[in-house]
């Protein structure tokens, strides 16, 4: 935080944001504009675009190990000029850097992708736009936060490189498995970079956290009061409040670990022998990590998912032409999720040998997260009911989160269950569950949010018909992906194993199912290719956007095609309504904006709309 | 969607603010927060796991809360100086502030000593966990009063140039509100310590 900014801005009150306008008039350099960059929108685009080349990272790694899932007899000597030693001599894939891949393809989808990829762009692209303020509270707290996360990149980056390879103990780095390095290779250098990675990374969440939560609650503009706030942003905002509470406690585990490893304290580890050898640790509990662990674990499946459930509320709306459904019922079931996501951790341990009542404790508050979420998947279709569709590869995207979220939802409740659990603990049902509900739902979030914001983000326009061929391929992809593996899981597949030849019935019978699936992904991620050209070609040669393409209410399609640093040129809108005035009877079009005030649309008013005007105070119904 | 504010069109509702920079600080507080009870939790947790090794807090540490207590009085002489424009007695508390910070530290890496002569370790063969948290807790601590203590001088800087005075406190008011924060955390871990041992 720099002092001299502190004095610079202590008269900014909510009054005075004009004195923001003195931005548009610098001539800054290309350095400070696109680099080093304070201005949200640019720093936005720096997340997008990390985010999309970590995703391309980490789906290459998923296919490498589904060639050996699904192929385990092929040879894959043709791999030998990427992957170098980790090819073996008869042509095989060496199993510690199958660890290494799964390890690495989690770590970097959950985090890299789905939290700095997703929750970076967005809410760093959309708060300021859309609750109608000039920048974000700190520009250069989050210039930092994006250079943290680019230094982090990095270093993970880097990771993959060395000789014993990056992380393989999971992505979940269990001890003892991730503290010493007699266990496995990953465990040497590897897991030492992993930890430093992730320890910046945390910087950065934090760093973007502190700076959402604080936009949002004292930038907005004159009438944009909460009950008037888009839903992506109370996602924005809940997730950013998850984020601060839960990614401190993940670096207090992660800095535990760090001193076993490294400096000989025994907070995780206890009576291990190596080849008959005691080692030194002694007294130490690795059920300690797991509970550290999971605080975060658990809510940072909220901070991936919020996000794009928010912007898929925003889009559903938008492009059914009609107000969302439940609209402080929706706000209700995210501060619901938001709450329950701190005391649930424990259902990712219940075959730790935890207490079977503590157990029953845990269950029941996981399974009552049924509940907000199937209020939000209601809301999302009571909205789409009799709406006047229109398709745009944003809403196809946003509609396909429904399906997926609801699809690997209702699993959840199946593996929330204590003793369901033991027997599906591990197993690929388990991957099946959280790669639909959590990964693709996020993924498609993600999309949706890519297709919708594009023009505001680039001024062009994405291909559509590029943006359908992506959407079927993915949607069907994931299904065919990830449904099979439900009847893996129930057959009793664990997850993490490089072959199943110790079970003649893995081996054999499901072998099909198997390649099956890793044929459906093989396609799935060249599919993701159709979208990349299209990303990348749009943003030079796309076809010019128009200011509000998609007939939107919210506040960002009120500034230029191209909005400067500081988003509007003159003043900044005042707001007047809520975000979902859509086809409200009697208007003359089927939006009306949040700046357009109930002056001027005296024909569609409300009856307390009119009597607010008449200068006639009601009090509210509710 | 009848609410209060759609109501008055003309007496469009700024809404609330905080300073956001000090708005910005509370929620850094909240991480530290976060982060000290995911140890002390821990703490607790592993504790009633068995195989602890009981040992007295070292007696510098009575002294080093004592330093820290008187530099939170300072702090708030240095804040009451600034809120009477008295630009001198500023400079003065803000710097005998940083010198009891220190004074704390050294003070602290004293008890390190006498733990260690105490034989109670951090790391190797012969630590337990115990000693261990001890060391972290008290560890992590330390760093965020080296922090507080780097506040402390950029505060001092501006002041020196006579830019702290009663129109302009928001900087010695956030870093008043740290320091106390610090102190309070202390207090914190050094009871929880006393009563957890």
């Amino acid at each position: 935080m720099s002092v001299v900014d502190l004095n610079k801005e202590t008269a900014v009150g909510h009054d005075s944001h004009g004195h923001h306008d003195e931005h548009e008039h610098h001539e800054l350099n290309f350095i400070r504009k696109y680099i080093f960059s304070e201005d949200h929108k640019v720093i936005g685009k720096q997340f997008l675009i990390t985010g999309l080349l970590w995703a391309v990272i980490g789906g290459a790694l998923s296919m490498i190990f589904r060639l050996q899932l699904g192929l385990p007899e092929a040879s894959l000597g043709w791999l030998k000029p990427i992957l170098g030693h980790w090819i073996t001599s008869d042509n095989k894939l060496d199993p510690e850097f199958y660890l290494a891949a799964v390890t690495m393809h989690g770590t970097i989808m959950v985090f890299f992708v789905l939290t700095a990829g997703l929750s970076g762009t967005f809410s760093n692209f959309l708060i300021p736009l859309q609750i109608g303020a000039r920048d974000m509270a700190s520009g250069f707290m989050n210039m930092l936060s994006y250079w943290f996360f680019f230094v982090s990149s990095v270093i993970m980056f880097f990771s993959l490189f060395i000789e014993t390879g990056p992380a393989g103990g999971g992505w979940v780095i269990y001890p003892p498995l991730s503290a010493l390095p007699q266990a496995i290779p990953g465990s040497g250098l590897g897991m030492t970079l992993w930890l430093v990675s992730m320890a910046l990374f945390i910087i950065s969440s934090l760093l973007g956290g502190i700076n959402y939560i604080t936009t949002v609650i004292n930038l907005r503009t004159k009438g944009m009061t909460f009950d008037r706030l888009p839903l992506t942003i109370w996602a924005f905002f809940l997730t950013a409040i998850i984020g601060v509470l839960s990614f401190p406690v993940l670096f207090a585990a992660a800095l535990l670990l760090i001193f076993d490893r490294s400096f000989g304290t025994s907070f995780y580890l206890s009576d291990i022998y190596i080849g008959g050898q005691a080692l030194d640790h002694v007294g130490g509990s690795p059920i300690l990590f797991q509970h550290l662990f999971w605080f975060l674990g658990h809510p940072e499946v909220y901070i991936v998912l919020l996000p794009a459930l928010g912007i898929t509320s925003e889009i559903i709306s938008t492009n059914s032409r009609k107000p969302i459904f439940g609209y402080k019922a929706m706000i209700g079931s995210m501060i619901g999720i938001t709450f329950l996501s701190f005391i649930v951790w424990a259902h990712h341990m219940f075959v730790t040998g935890m207490n079977p009542f503590l157990g029953s404790i845990f269950m029941f508050l996981t399974l009552i997260i049924a509940v907000p979420s199937a209020v939000k998947a209601f809301n999302y279709i009571t909205t789409l009911w009799k709406g006047n569709i229109i398709f745009t590869p944003a809403m196809l995207f946003s509609i396909g989160l429904v399906s997926v979220f609801i699809t690997g939802g209702v699993t959840g409740i199946i593996l929330g269950n204590a003793a369901l659990d033991i027997q599906l603990h591990d197993t690929y049902f388990v991957v099946a569950h959280f790669h639909l509900v959590m990964g693709s739902a996020s993924f498609f979030g993600f999309m949706a949010g890519v297709y919708h914001w594009f023009p505001k983000m680039f001024g062009k326009m994405l291909d559509e018909k590029l943006g359908y061929i992506h959407f079927w391929l993915t949607f069907a992809g994931v299904y065919l992906v990830f449904f099979p593996m439900h009847y893996q899981g129930i057959t009793g597949f664990p997850r993490r194993y490089y072959s199943y030849t110790a079970y003649e019935m893995f081996g054999g019978a499901y072998q099909d199912l198997a390649f099956f699936i890793s044929i459906a992904a093989f396609i799935t991620f060249a599919g993701q290719f159709i979208f990349g050209f299209n990303f990348f070609y749009s943003i030079f040669k796309g076809r010019p956007a128009t200011l509000n393409p998609w007939n939107s209410n919210t506040l960002e399609w009120t500034t230029p095609i191209h909005p400067e640093h500081g988003n509007w040129p003159g003043e900044i809108p005042t707001v007047y309504r809520w975000a979902y005035d859509y086809s409200k009877p009697g208007a003359e079009e089927d939006f009306i904006p949040q700046h357009i005030p109930l002056t001027e649309t005296l024909s569609s008013n409300l009856p307390h709309e009119t009597d607010a005007l008449n200068g006639i105070k009601i009090t509210p119904t509710h | 969607m009848s609410t209060k504010n759609e109501l008055t069109l003309n007496k469009v509702e700024s809404p609330l603010s905080m300073h956001p920079k000090k708005f910005a600080l509370w929620i850094f507080i909240v991480t530290v927060i976060m982060l000290f009870a995911a140890w002390t939790s821990g703490y607790i947790v592993r504790k009633a796991e068995g195989n602890w090794l009981n040992f007295e807090l070292p007696y510098m540490m009575y002294y080093s809360t004592a330093v820290l207590l008187l530099s939170s009085v300072t702090m708030h002489w240095a804040y009451v100086s600034a809120k009477r424009d008295n630009l001198d007695s500023i400079k003065i508390a803000l710097l005998v502030t940083s010198f009891l910070g220190l004074m704390f530290l050294v003070f602290q890496i004293f008890s390190f000593n006498e733990l260690v002569s105490n034989n109670v370790w951090f790391g190797g063969k012969k630590s337990n966990p115990s000693g261990s948290f001890l060391y972290v807790l008290s560890g992590m601590h330390g760093l965020h009063i080296v922090g507080g203590i780097v506040f402390l001088l950029i505060t001092l800087f501006f002041a020196s140039k006579k830019e702290i005075h009663a129109k302009n406190t928001l900087l010695i008011e956030m870093c008043t509100t740290f320091w106390h924060f610090l102190d309070g955390l202390w207090l914190y871990l050094f009871l929880f310590l006393l009563l957890n041992r």
